[in-house]
């Protein structure tokens, strides 16, 4: 073992892994983080806080994954290299594996057009590879990024990445995983799956290159609420692949109808995964509907979670 | 070159509003082939203002004049017969101009016309984009000849990240996404490997992290 | 400003609105005095500084006349001529002056009959909209 991950601890025990996510607020209600925390309670293994989610300001991920550990629960610290160069992460590293964090997920972050500070500066001192081979050499060799050795505590982070299978060119998504993974990732959650047939073609090309053996994927699920979200994931949110079929099959039933009908697409998206090789869990996105994710985890058959 | 764009001409009139008389300035290089100071805009905006000025009742006197170069010692020096009939400069240079101006008139006041844009090239007639940031420490050697920390919208050196839609940024649809043309090079020139290696973090000093930086040839320097 | 007549600036291009001039003239077909033209070998080669200058100068209104679309001489003078326009009219509003003063217009050498129309049109715009900016100050 390579950390004291609880995440780490599941995956290695081959169990099929479950994470869901929490993003804290734009507001510094700690009852906000604990009470949408408290839906995952023993219903996952690990729970992303997000950092500064689609670049807009919300309480830090280090901040809300402490609350998230105050619950008794494991938080799965986000970070990306937009907001902070290469000081600022590691010491919030350092602070983070002080106060009990032990996973985190590598990330560069969406662009600041997107948020509520479009006139702030993107750091992007590293890329999110490089930050992966930061926090790797942070806690296998010891030493800072700038090559000085880490006193007393070192930060042993499980460290994960994200991986976006629908993105161009396609040809080189296996490839810029195989980038990550070489870099030090530890596991992959993936971008949200609608489009089956693709992931399993990326995955294909996943395991010819055999890196479903060095590295444990995470399947990215979304529940859709409405056509409404179907069809703003398709056409509003880049990089995601949501296809038609999917859009005509939520408005094919009443409105009333549709969260159950995305719940029901997203179960059957499940089992289907559980098949291919080298999908080692499942990260459900329910976003804003945070509260679906027992039902999902145990309709999927994943509950109870395995004790490790 | 250093391309530019003039700056809202209210925001002109603010600053020379003080003087009577100003040395509007233009430069023959970079601002002149992109249409932003060269002699030509130094007349459109000599006449801009002094428009500006008639409608308001007031008058200005403008002495037009465009030098070789704003950026070089030798060519300001040229100024030094004509900069006392002026009270003010108002530069129609790039940054670099506008305080080599500064630098050699101490007392005389020096404003920019125009708004220093970045180091890029022309696509076509009237269109100009970033191509250079300036790091230090040329990449171009290993992505094909496409720079990631110019034209990737958050310089990753290990992309493209997964926004990269149909080769165009997720940032928007003017913008090319700059890894997917790095990879179409790559896959031209037979390189495709050169892909796999882990771009290291970058050493920022030399892209002026480490302050202001200078180039001092030896064998030039007086 | 009781009589006031408008100085008006036709910048024409030769191998139409120039010659449509001349048209309108063998037909005598009236057209107010207050145009003066000035003939350019391509509308595109009007340039921006000739336009500012003709304002700054004392013009009440200026106007680009190129060949109609498809037909310059040059291949795409009259296009550069519009988007020059369209650009300066920007930069007029910039100044304070209003940017109807200024306008793109198209015909053939054979519209003699345009070419007047047109220059009663701008001379009668202009004349309701009063003395330019710079001359309404200045008086």
């Amino acid at each position: 073992m390579k950390t004291q991950s609880n995440l780490e601890k599941v995956l290695s025990g081959g169990h099929l892994a479950v994470t869901s996510e929490c993003g804290p607020p734009r507001g510094a209600s700690a009852q906000t983080v604990v009470d949408k925390a408290k839906y995952l309670e023993g219903v996952v293994d690990a729970v992303n806080i997000t950092d500064n989610q689609t670049a807009v300001v919300r309480m830090s991920s280090l901040a809300g994954s402490v609350l998230v550990k105050q619950q008794g629960m494991n938080p799965l610290l986000q970070m990306v290299t937009r907001d902070r160069n290469r000081l600022a992460m590691q010491a919030d590293i350092l602070g983070a594996y002080a106060l009990g964090i032990d996973t985190m997920l590598c990330l560069s972050g969406d662009h600041t057009k997107f948020g509520d500070h479009a006139m702030a500066a993107n750091v992007h001192d590293i890329d999110s590879i490089q930050l992966i081979q930061m926090v790797k050499g942070m806690r296998d060799e010891g030493k800072f990024q700038g090559g000085a050795e880490i006193k007393g505590v070192v930060p042993k982070m499980y460290i994960g990445a994200a991986a976006n299978p629908f993105a161009d060119p396609f040809e080189l998504r296996v490839m810029r995983l195989a980038k990550k993974i070489a870099a030090g990732a530890d596991f992959i959650q993936t971008q949200c799956i609608f489009n089956i047939e693709k992931f399993e073609k990326w995955m294909e090309g996943v395991r010819k290159m055999g890196l479903h053996e060095k590295c444990y994927i995470l399947a990215g699920i979304t529940p859709m609420k409405s056509v409404g979200a179907a069809k703003y994931m398709k056409n509003r949110v880049p990089g995601m692949d949501v296809p038609q079929e999917l859009v005509d099959r939520m408005s094919g039933v009443a409105k009333e109808d549709q969260p159950a009908e995305g719940i029901k697409i997203c179960l059957e998206t499940m089992e289907r995964l559980k098949e291919v090789e080298g999908v080692a869990g499942f990260h459900i996105m329910a976003i804003d509907w945070e509260e679906k994710v027992e039902e999902i985890v145990k309709q999927a058959g994943l509950y109870p979670r395995p004790q490790v | 070159m250093i391309t530019a764009e003039r700056k809202p001409l209210d925001e002109i009139l603010s600053y020379i509003k003080p003087f009577k008389r100003i040395l509007l300035l233009g430069c023959n290089e970079c601002v002149t082939v992109c249409a932003a100071g060269g002699r030509k805009e130094v007349g459109v905006l000599a006449s801009g203002i002094q428009m500006s000025m008639l409608k308001n009742g007031a008058s200005i006197e403008i002495r037009e004049h465009t030098l070789e170069r704003q950026c070089d010692p030798e060519y300001v020096e040229e100024l030094v017969p004509i900069i006392d009939s002026a009270d003010a400069v108002l530069s129609m240079a790039c940054g670099c101009g506008v305080q080599q101006l500064a630098t050699r008139f101490k007392d005389k006041p020096v404003f920019p016309a125009v708004n220093t844009k970045f180091m890029g090239g022309s696509d076509r007639h009237g269109v100009w984009t970033e191509r250079c940031q300036g790091c230090g420490d040329c990449l171009l050697g290993v992505t094909g000849g496409i720079c990631p920390i110019a034209k990737c919208a958050k310089q990753l050196m290990n992309g493209p990240c997964g926004g990269s839609v149909s080769g165009v940024c997720e940032i928007g649809d003017e913008v090319e996404c700059a890894w997917h043309l790095i990879w179409e090079r790559l896959k031209a020139l037979g390189l495709t490997d050169q892909y796999l290696e882990i771009m290291p973090a970058k050493d920022w000093r030399a892209g002026g992290g480490s302050g202001p930086r200078k180039i001092v040839r030896e064998d030039l320097a007086e | 400003m009781e009589h006031f007549e408008p100085v008006i600036v036709a910048f024409c291009c030769h191998y139409c609105a120039y010659t449509a001039a001349d048209m309108a003239g063998s037909q005598r077909l009236v057209y107010p005095a207050n145009v003066k033209i000035i003939r350019v070998p391509c509308s595109g080669k009007v340039d921006s500084l000739h336009i500012a200058k003709a304002f700054e100068k004392g013009a009440d209104g200026v106007y680009v006349a190129g060949c109609l679309d498809g037909d310059c001489h040059f291949k795409n003078g009259n296009d550069k001529a519009a988007r020059k326009v369209a650009h300066m009219r920007g930069y007029l509003e910039e100044i304070g002056i209003e940017p109807e003063r200024l306008e793109m217009v198209k015909m053939s050498a054979g519209m003699g009959e345009r070419f007047a129309r047109v220059a009663t049109e701008m001379t009668e715009k202009i004349r309701k909209l009063g003395p330019s900016p710079i001359k309404a100050a200045a008086a």
